[in-house]
């Protein structure tokens, strides 16, 4: 290991470098195409930023990259790479969909939502369930296995969608419109004070409950002793055996949680926005859960931030493909990929000449730096 | 006859992109670099060589861009999972992603097509082979079909992917690099005390997986189609993956799964919504899942055990 660094270097210094990084490289690939970096940058802040509506819209995304950042993050304090997240959302949205069905007609939505989050994180859960038992019992690579999860769950989904659950073969793949009953209110209300009109953009109640999960999830991980016995098994899995931790116990809890929480992301687009449940309305959230995850550094104050920087780029990467003829949607899923590469794979590619320029003997009383997480 | 011979062929076409991403990822496995990036790769294997082969008018200078631009994301994957040590999982994630948004944001930004490639002529792909005899022993019983429709008739790329699978057992079980590339897959230290870089090792296996991966590309691009077009790979780097798994590592083995999956994908396409005798109809979904219910099912060790190389997705660290 290099020299310990300063506790402010590790945490916040050298994300933000790596990012700043990746930002760079995007700039770069925008000259090439023919656009103007400068130009584009203000146009994607103006376009997630810009007006209350496009606030909406930046904090939309932002609740469903909340929810899919932390179902990575608690696996990772785990020692577990959820990959699955993509699979368990779309299923979660099965669980949503089928309460918001079949209560719709009866239930204001004040009763539908607490059911219907129940319905979300049970089906995530399940899905999480497998892979995490096959990993506890059997070793099969949880990675592996949380992928191949994610391709049948998508084959799962367009199997019910294209049968059982479609309303006629004339709308396409998707189920009747919920009524009143199971559409989430929106939070223009909340904004309008401050003078942001958010009009029709889609941002809802589920925004609040993204937060106060948020919250949970750290008094989950630094506050119980579920979370105590997590983060052992995280850092040394040698240590919480001989602790007497048990792993497949702690293994099938932790992924259940992740997959718990991926799945209630689908309550942000199924019943905050479609109301209907429809094909790929996950649009890809549980990947981007691994970048904010990694850029967050696994804690809920650094999830938070780094999914409304996704949800940012989402909403601004839209009205800039839209501005500029040369740039698409796609230049998100570069950027994505950017940061997981320098925030995830290459973290520590800066370290050494940091520890140049801030090295210090080690004193007492320095911690040791926290290991990155991963398997 | 006719049918079995047709859903054959189809079973062929769709097991060679498959087949060469499999030994791709033999190669970087079997080297201890975990990939899952193969489909980022493939894809952007498949994009410069259909956008070269547009913009030249010839395969193979698409096919050497779709080699080139494949080994480009590989040296990334290397640098930061052998010379940076970093988590091999997540750069192959970070990969995909790369590969993805730059194939999209630079085919429109070429061509105006909203992802695609132009249409090829016939000098810009790969075009089937007919081999010697095929037309004369045509109406011979049972040979003459298998012979001219199945072995003879696909493209140059096709017939690589199934010689590269003799080549890449020779290479890796007879050849001193292929010994100490499984060394280094198993056992780097040893290796290392041997006075061989396990550096080096790793690299030159994570540049062969992305030859390999460029050349699956190729296939689907400039091959079987004449043109790229956005999400050409659709997860088969995914389905290679699970065919590596299935496969338990080994060349020839990989061969026969990934023409068991291939096999799935040809029965996919050919009896959609036809009611098969005794079972009925069954949902495409089903066949689409199934590859990847029989790898995890594999995977959970109910049909024999899959072991990877010990020292995968491990980096190396010299004893200081």
């Amino acid at each position: 290991m290099n020299a310990p660094l300063p506790r402010w270097v590790d945490l916040a210094l050298m994300p933000l470098i790596n990012v700043a990084v990746a930002f760079l490289i995007s700039g770069l690939v925008v000259l090439v195409v023919g656009g103007n970096p400068l130009d584009a940058a203000v146009l994607l802040v103006k376009g997630a930023f810009g007006s209350g509506y496009n606030l909406g819209f930046t904090l939309f995304y932002a609740t469903t990259f909340i929810f899919t950042g932390l179902a990575v993050a608690v696996a990772f304090h785990a020692g577990l790479f959820n990959i699955g997240g993509e699979g368990q959302a779309y299923v979660g949205g099965l669980g949503v969909g089928l309460v918001a069905l079949s209560l719709d007609a009866y239930l204001p939505w004040f009763l539908t939502f607490p059911l219907a989050i129940i319905g979300a994180a049970l089906f995530g859960a399940a899905w999480a369930f497998i892979p995490a038992i096959l990993q506890a019992k059997r070793g099969s690579h949880i990675v592996i296995t949380t992928i191949m999860f994610n391709f049948i769950a998508s084959a799962l989904m367009v199997y019910l969608l294209t049968g059982m659950l479609q309303k006629s073969a004339n709308l396409g793949p998707r189920s009747r419109d919920f009524a009143e009953g199971a559409v989430l209110p929106k939070l223009g209300w909340l904004f309008e004070p401050l003078g942001l009109a958010m009009g029709s953009s889609p941002l809802n109640i589920t925004f609040l409950l993204a937060l106060v999960v948020a919250a949970l999830v750290w008094v989950l991980i630094w506050r119980t002793r579920l979370g105590y016995e997590m983060r052992t098994l995280g850092i040394s899995p040698k240590a919480a055996n001989y602790a007497g931790m048990g792993e497949v116990r702690i293994i099938v809890i932790a992924m259940m949680i992740s997959g718990g929480l991926a799945g209630m992301m689908a309550l942000n687009p199924v019943m905050g926005d479609q109301a209907r449940l429809q094909l790929e309305f996950t649009e890809g959230a549980g990947f981007v859960g691994i970048a904010v995850a990694l850029m967050g550094r696994s804690h809920p104050a650094g999830i938070v931030p780094a999914a409304i920087l996704f949800g940012a780029l989402y909403q601004g990467g839209a009205e800039l493909a839209f501005e500029m003829p040369n740039i698409t949607r796609e230049m998100v899923v570069l950027i994505q990929g950017l940061v997981i590469l320098f925030a995830g794979a290459m973290e520590y590619m800066f370290r050494p000449a940091l520890s140049r320029i801030f090295a210090r003997r080690p004193a007492t009383g320095t911690h040791a730096v926290p290991e990155a997480e991963g398997s | 006859m006719d049918t079995i011979v047709q859903l054959l062929d189809l079973t062929v076409r769709s097991a060679v992109p498959l087949l060469l991403a499999c030994l791709a990822g033999l190669y970087s496995e079997r080297s201890g670099i975990v990939d899952i990036g193969l489909e980022g790769k493939m894809l952007g294997g498949a994009f410069a060589a259909g956008a070269i082969a547009a913009m030249t008018g010839n395969a193979w200078l698409g096919a050497l861009a779709g080699i080139v631009v494949a080994v480009m994301l590989s040296l990334v994957h290397g640098f930061a999972s052998i010379t940076n040590r970093g988590n091999q999982i997540v750069s192959g994630v970070a990969i995909n992603f790369i590969a993805a948004g730059l194939a999209a944001l630079l085919g429109q930004s070429f061509f105006n097509m909203g992802g695609r490639t132009p249409q090829l002529m016939p000098e810009g792909r790969f075009n089937p082979i007919t081999l010697p005899f095929a037309d004369a022993v045509r109406d011979v019983p049972v040979f003459g079909p298998i012979y001219a429709e199945l072995i003879s008739g696909h493209n140059l790329l096709a017939y690589l992917a199934f010689i590269m699978v003799p080549v890449t057992w020779w290479v890796l079980f007879r050849t001193r690099f292929g010994l100490r590339l499984r060394a280094v897959g198993e056992n780097p230290a040893a290796v290392d005390t041997a006075g061989i870089s396990v550096s080096w090792a790793r690299y030159r296996a994570v540049i062969i997986c992305g030859v390999l991966c460029g050349l699956a590309g190729a296939y689907l691009s400039i091959g079987v189609s004449a043109g790229f077009v956005k999400d050409m790979t659709a997860g088969r780097g995914f389905i290679a993956l699970a065919a590596l798994i299935f496969a338990k590592w080994r060349p020839v083995a990989a061969m026969w799964a990934c023409l068991l999956f291939g096999f799935l994908g040809a029965i996919e396409i050919r009896y959609q919504g036809v009611a098969l005798p005794l079972i009925g109809v069954v949902p495409v979904q089903l066949m689409q899942a199934l590859p990847y219910i029989l790898t995890v099912v594999l995977l959970a060790g109910f049909i024999g055990k899959a072991i990877p190389p010990k020292a995968g997705g491990i980096p190396y660290v010299k004893e200081r």
